[in-house]
């Protein structure tokens, strides 16, 4: 099953749907709650950087017999030292998304918690793309 | 405790979950931080003073659907709308956070860690 969302740069108050719609997608499907939590939080994680540091993106999500692939391209500034970015703690999150609760620096640290397989690829300039992995 | 003894002990009012006011709530977290939420395995009430539809969406996500929102902020219609439809719980209240935290933690609620 393919399914594919638009995220829009600084539409906070849709970050997250494409989570919530996942999310409804797996509980019809009778995954486990406690994989569901998983791959949703690692979603929303994603979805809410590409709103909050890039200039919008897409998201693509295929769920198979035995896995959820998520994938977030974004465009945007890109990410010029993924290894300090995977930090925790570390971040260059705005103001305006502190306020919303987010920019603590805990976005890709526990985007891996939740994943069995994280690649996070970047060009300075042109874009991010986060694949994550989730087997059930 | 309940939820009903709750909203007495808080003085607070039910904003939406009327029909959940019997249910028990057993563990409390409390954060304005939603990355710190989003780290939870477990499912505690949420005590926040973040009040806004990312609060409810990260509840959503993070599994939580009991939150008590301090400093009588503002609940909107949006919050509502999608505290509804994934069956929450929002109870809003005028006191402060650490007041909130000390009157549960005294009645028996528990933190998680």
């Amino acid at each position: 099953m393919h399914q594919e969302y638009t995220v829009i740069e600084g539409d906070f108050v849709n970050a997250g749907k494409a989570s919530s719609s996942v999310k409804k997608t797996l509980k019809q499907l009778n995954v486990d709650p406690t994989i569901v939590k998983r791959v949703v939080v690692a979603l929303y994680e994603a979805e809410v950087n590409a709103i909050a540091h890039a200039y919008g993106g897409k998201v693509l999500v295929d769920i198979e017999s035995d896995k959820i692939k998520m994938v977030v391209a974004d465009k945007g500034p890109g990410i010029p030292d993924i290894a300090l970015a995977m930090q925790e703690g570390y971040s260059t999150a705005r103001p305006e998304v502190r306020d919303m609760g987010f920019g603590a620096g805990m976005g890709l640290p526990n985007m891996q918690k939740n994943v069995d397989k994280l690649n996070v690829t970047s060009e300075v300039g042109v874009g991010t793309t986060v694949e994550m992995e989730v087997n059930f | 405790m309940t939820i009903r003894e709750i909203v007495r002990l808080l003085n607070a009012t039910v904003c939406i979950g009327e029909n959940r006011l019997d249910e028990e709530v057993e563990h409390a977290f409390a954060s304005d931080l939603m990355s710190d939420v989003l780290t939870l395995k477990d499912t505690p009430m949420l005590i926040t003073g973040l009040c806004n539809v990312q609060t409810i969406r990260t509840c959503d996500m993070a599994t939580l659907d009991i939150i008590v929102v301090v400093r009588n902020k503002k609940v909107t219609e949006d919050m509502l709308e999608l505290a509804e439809d994934n069956d929450m719980v929002i109870l809003s209240c005028a006191y402060s956070m650490f007041k909130v935290c000390g009157l549960l933690y005294q009645a028996g609620i528990k933190p998680l860690f």
